[in-house]
């Protein structure tokens, strides 16, 4: 009851005309970044980030939320039509949306994810609402040990369970980690890795960071092997979906939330799991099993519905434990940190309006992007044709007007361009981007709580571990850690018995 | 990041999909293979790097003067010190992951293509434009700068059409100028072409 009296507050807040400007700026930016190939929507809202500087949060944070969902909707467009998915969670939409769009059923598969998108973004912002204030007061207790318990856990997460190659993610992770030791140390203000200049003693800027990372990064990398004559997109017109299919989609877009929220609240790679099981599930259940592969309806509603509710999850613990999820969410917290406001337990009882309002324009962003998308996806599909050189040396127009404005300097620009190249390097060399991130943006929190745990307890290292929260993080870090092991046991276990 | 989790450090044993030759699993022929040896376990000179960032944080963190501004029993020079090991450790595991013919995947994307050759010249030419921009800002401005960027970037990415190009690159700079200066409040410097306007 509480809750709902709380989401009419922010509607109150969502519903001011400026804050509903801002959510459509949000999810028209989001679609047109996730329709573009080449931006995902980290690295939109890594661009973005330096609007902080002249925005209230609200605002901000409402522009963002509805950057990440609009990206989502609109990376489905560029599967299906395109059939060369950017992003990992829009993988599984170009396997039956593609054929779909060649057979000439593109606008139905353009409708099946975008209403699939909408049940999924729905339904799991409901889920947000209903447990988030719980999940915010079983851990408004929690101290430095908790806090360190749960960085620890962030960090073993995206090093182990995302990407193929643990040693990479660990070199990522420490790269990053790196990085964020750079100034003067929070607690006693001395110098570390500053090598006496003035500049680095502020420290490397978060925002610098990202952008560096994400955008220039990315550019570099896509200019040194840039697809000579990308493809044609398949024409579209107007989505729309008969009763046939509707009766067939329907309880795939229903199925879809509950596999994909779970998974986009744990640390689990975000969108990439889900959906595809949520394709997997589709197929089993599926009536028309001799479509599957030619272009069958619900593998498209299924996991896009599932794609949504799993940014809604991802949301549920950045919000109520400020422990980043994906990398979206990731870039988010470094907004919050912007801001000095640090997301966890306290932040539904410090900052309600800042919360609710977010959670509400949610709900407006879903109904602004279902109304948006079905009529305007001809419109959309015609960004898929953008000049390639135009599209990269926008983002690295955009990339040096963000990393100039953090503090007008001119070599907070060359901090950039050597951040862009470590990222060129590290996608060529296959160290994923997002260890090295989450390893900037909580490293310099993750130091101070277990400084500040091992003073209480007065240098005992149980001081680490003496609450039931840590432990149980503990307790799933080990789990993280020992999984590839069990993995191997259990398939030496099966082989022996089939022999 | 597109590749499904597969566990062990050593599992990444696909050739490489850059379009270098193929590893070559041949006992090491003397002096004309080793070019191609080098160039198929490149990725030892991120293990290099790795190791001396991690022996630059080791030396930062051992040399820092710490007495005056101990507080608490952990001092400023403990996390660093972790890290840089932790580099160190790093370093030396991913070179054995090379060393048994483990390698990265490089990342795929929409417009990636890596069936070719990298074209370095692309990066080197991007690399110049955006440190030229990076120079001039001061002297010329934000509008000149930037839409001399993004022009430069153009080019080098390989678009020539002279008559489109710098309209463009000077719109977007201009509107971008406007909409930070004026709309959001983020001081940007107009450089003597704003003033003249």
């Amino acid at each position: 009851m509480d809750a709902l009296t709380s989401l009419l507050d922010g509607f109150g807040t969502a519903l001011t005309p400026v804050n509903i400007l801002w959510a459509a700026v949000g999810v028209l930016l989001g679609t047109a970044i996730g329709v573009l190939p080449g931006i995902g929507p980290a690295m939109a809202v890594a661009l973005l980030l330096p609007v902080t500087y002249g925005l209230d949060p609200i605002g901000a944070f409402i522009m963002f939320a509805g950057i990440y969902y609009g990206a989502m909707f609109g990376g489905s467009t560029t599967s299906i039509l395109l059939n060369t998915p950017g992003e990992s969670a829009a993988v599984v939409a170009a396997m039956e949306g593609n054929p779909m769009a060649r057979s000439g059923r593109g606008a139905q598969a353009l409708a099946a994810a975008a209403i699939g998108h909408f049940a999924g973004g729905m339904v799991g912002t409901v889920l947000l609402v209903a447990l988030a204030p719980t999940v915010a007061e079983l851990a408004v207790g929690i101290g430095a040990p908790d806090y360190f318990a749960i960085m620890v856990l962030a960090f073993i997460a995206v090093t182990s369970v995302l990407g193929s190659s643990r040693v990479r993610g660990l070199a990522s992770l420490l790269i990053g980690l790196t990085i964020g030791l750079v100034g003067l140390d929070q607690m006693t203000g001395q110098q570390r890795l500053t090598f006496g200049s003035l500049q680095l003693a502020d420290g490397v800027d978060v925002v610098i960071v990202a952008v560096g990372l994400f955008a220039i990064g990315e550019a570099l990398w896509v200019a040194a092997h840039l697809r000579r004559g990308p493809g044609e997109p398949i024409p579209v017109g107007r989505p729309w979906l008969g009763r046939s299919d509707l009766r067939r989609t329907w309880k795939s877009w229903l199925r879809g939330p509950f596999i994909g929220f779970p998974f986009g609240a744990i640390p689990a790679g975000g969108a990439e799991i889900p959906t595809f099981l949520s394709y997997v599930t589709e197929k089993r259940l599926s009536k028309h099993r001799d479509e599957w592969g030619k272009g069958a309806i619900e593998g498209v509603a299924g996991p896009e519905s599932a794609a949504s509710a799993s940014a809604a999850g991802t949301l549920v613990s950045m919000l109520t434990l400020g422990l980043p999820t994906t990398a979206v969410a990731a870039v988010m917290l470094a907004a919050f940190q912007q801001y000095g406001i640090q997301p966890g337990p306290l932040l539904f009882e410090h900052e309600p309006d800042l919360v609710w309002g977010l959670i509400a324009s949610l709900f407006v962003g879903m109904v602004l992007l279902l109304a948006l998308n079905l009529p305007l996806a001809p419109l959309w599909a015609k960004l898929l044709r953008i000049p390639r050189p135009y599209l990269y040396a926008g983002i690295m127009f955009f990339a040096a007007v963000g990393a100039y404005a953090v503090g007008g300097e001119v070599i907070d620009l060359v901090i950039l361009l050597v951040i862009g190249l470590i990222g060129l390097g590290m996608r060529r060399y296959g160290l994923p981007v997002l260890p090295a991130v989450i390893g900037v943006i909580l490293g310099p929190g993750a130091e101070q709580q277990l400084r500040r745990a091992l003073q209480i307890s007065d240098g005992s290292v149980t001081g680490l571990v003496n609450t039931p929260f840590a432990v149980t993080v503990y307790a799933v870090i080990v789990v993280l850690l020992a999984w590839p092991l069990l993995k191997r046991l259990a398939a030496r276990a099966r082989t022996a018995r089939s022999v | 990041m597109t590749t499904p989790p597969t566990g062990t450090p050593h599992s990444t044993g696909t050739p490489h999909p850059t379009g270098t030759p193929h590893p070559t699993d041949t006992p090491p022929a003397p002096a004309a293979d080793r070019g191609s040896w080098l160039r198929n376990h490149s990725e030892l000179g991120v293990c290099v790097l790795l190791l001396a960032l991690g022996v630059l944080v080791l030396t930062d963190a051992l040399t820092m003067d710490v007495d005056i501004a101990q507080r608490g029993p952990v001092g400023p020079r403990t996390v660093p010190v972790v890290v840089g090991a932790g580099l160190l450790l790093i370093a030396a595991l991913l070179a054995v992951d090379v060393l048994r013919g483990g390698r990265g995947q490089a990342e795929a994307g929409e417009d990636v293509d890596l069936s070719e050759p990298a074209d370095w010249r692309t990066v080197l030419l991007l690399t110049g434009v955006f440190l030229g921009s990076a120079v001039l800002i001061e002297p010329l401005g934000f509008p000149a700068a930037g839409a001399l960027l993004f022009w430069g970037a153009a080019f080098a990415l390989g678009s020539r059409r002279h008559d489109r190009d710098p309209l463009v690159a000077a719109v977007l700079s201009l509107v971008t100028y406007a909409v930070f200066n004026n709309l959001l409040g983020v001081p940007l410097p107009g450089g003597p072409l704003m003033g003249v306007l």
